[in-house]
């Protein structure tokens, strides 16, 4: 079976803009009428294949289809899958895409959901590709800067941690660079700075303001928005290199003293010790809130690709 | 020294001196039934120094391959002890199962059957993006 023309996202920039904002706009709209919305997609199946582990991710798109009336099934790990026995990505997805009606899929190497949807004879929704890109973080992003800050441009974003390995900075770099006025403080020990083609075919080809530093005080005060990561242990090869950078940076209330009091503190979760918890009661702490906000965007975005009018 | 002419094949001309090995490599010329001739060194008035190579049989040759480790090469195809033809590459923008991708974490490092495809992204520094990963090629290396 080969692929038909249908609609997939393996990376953000495979939406509009005007897209993001009807997604956007959607997501609120489900959370103020849950109701509406809870037998759209009576009959239909959604797949979540996992070939990493993942909680809230594959929850979330879980829940997502269940509040929207639909079914789910998939695996969490590639080793209660076919991979276990040799079958290759292409063999898994050709099958399972007779199997449901959309597929959300993870894989620990990137540029596998391209591979996917080369295949698939439905929509493929990349849910994470090793250290490459994270579509659907990046929409519950949005959707979370959008509902706190009211707009999405002129903002000046700190994002800090592992920019190196960091998915979900690459996609929110991408794309933010699209709204006006945007400037980027990147926060990162020399080790885990942000890839020089993002630098350079994203922020320098986009005219896009950045400032790299590695200490996360020094422009506290300017951050509408700070968007911490966790080192990824899975990303590293060295075990020793890992323990060596995992605390680098360590966001607590004495951190916070000259923030703005506006400013919106994100971070894609779980959180290891990048937050100290005595931050989570700050009224600025948006992270809880920005993972519930996973579900919603989910629930507009699997509408969109099975083309589901409400 | 006397190279033999050839009365039916190419004569790949103007390769950067110490490139012709790679070329031959690169289009598995040691598998040919014909001769091939691989000459170093050879003294140039506009580089000094170049290679060539001649190859006694008109093969299909993948232009992409030689354009990608030097494109500054002619390529003269000689028929009946004649140059009917010039031929001149450029670097090209697509390249197919020419590298492999040094991302241990792309794709292609574990998918059999899946085509090594890389996007030219700098013209000047010849370098390539992996279309899966995104990684940035550094040019001729991990050339398969």
């Amino acid at each position: 079976m080969k692929a038909k023309n249908i609609r997939n996202i393996i990376d953000i920039k495979d939406l509009s803009v005007l897209e993001i904002d009807n997604l956007i706009k959607v997501a609120n709209d489900i959370i103020d009428n849950r109701e509406k919305y809870s037998h759209v997609c009576d009959g239909k199946i959604l797949a979540t294949l996992f070939f990493e582990p993942s909680t809230r991710t594959r929850l979330s798109f879980e829940s997502a289809m269940l509040r929207l009336g639909g079914k789910v099934l998939g695996f969490s790990e590639a080793s209660s899958s076919s991979t276990s026995k040799g079958e290759t990505l292409s063999d898994t997805v050709c099958v399972v895409s007779g199997y449901a009606d959309i597929i959300a899929m993870r894989h620990p190497k990137e540029g596998a959901p391209m591979v996917a949807s080369k295949k698939s004879i439905v929509p493929i929704i990349n849910a994470g590709d090793g250290g490459h890109y994270h579509p659907t973080q990046t929409l519950t992003d949005l959707l979370t800067i959008s509902r706190k800050k009211g707009r999405l441009d002129n903002l000046t974003i700190g994002v800090c941690g592992d920019l190196k390995f960091g998915r979900t900075i690459h996609s929110l770099i991408t794309a933010m660079i699209r709204y006006p006025n945007i400037k980027f403080i990147l926060i990162s020990p020399d080790e885990l700075k942000l890839p020089e083609y993002i630098i350079t075919e994203v922020l320098k080809k986009n005219n896009i303001e950045y400032v790299e530093t590695n200490n996360i005080e020094e422009y506290m005060d300017e951050l509408d928005i700070l968007y911490m990561t966790r080192v990824q242990k899975e990303r590293f090869f060295s075990e020793e290199e890992y323990i060596r950078l995992k605390d680098y940076y360590i966001l607590d209330k004495d951190k916070l003293r000259n923030a703005k009091k506006d400013l919106c503190i994100l971070h894609p979760l779980p959180r290891v010790n990048e937050i100290h918890i005595d931050v989570d009661d700050d009224p600025r702490a948006c992270y809880f809130e920005q993972a519930y906000n996973g579900v919603y965007i989910r629930m507009a975005l699997i509408l969109m690709l099975l083309e589901v009018e409400v | 020294m006397n190279i033999d002419t050839i009365k039916n094949g190419y004569v790949i001309d103007h390769i950067t001196a110490g490139n012709a090995i790679k070329i031959y490599k690169l289009l598995n010329l040691g598998n040919l039934d014909c001769t091939v001739a691989l000459i170093t060194n050879v003294k140039s008035k506009k580089t000094k120094r170049k290679d060539l190579l001649k190859i006694g049989k008109l093969i299909d040759i993948d232009l992409d391959k030689i354009a990608y480790i030097d494109p500054q090469v002619t390529i003269n195809v000689v028929k009946d002890d004649k140059i009917i033809e010039k031929k001149y590459v450029k670097l090209p923008e697509k390249l197919i199962n020419v590298c492999v991708c040094n991302n241990p974490r792309c794709i292609t490092s574990i998918e059999r059957g899946l085509d090594q495809v890389f996007q030219l992204v700098n013209t000047e520094k010849k370098s390539y993006r992996c279309e899966y990963c995104e990684s940035i090629l550094e040019h001729d290396k991990f050339v398969i």
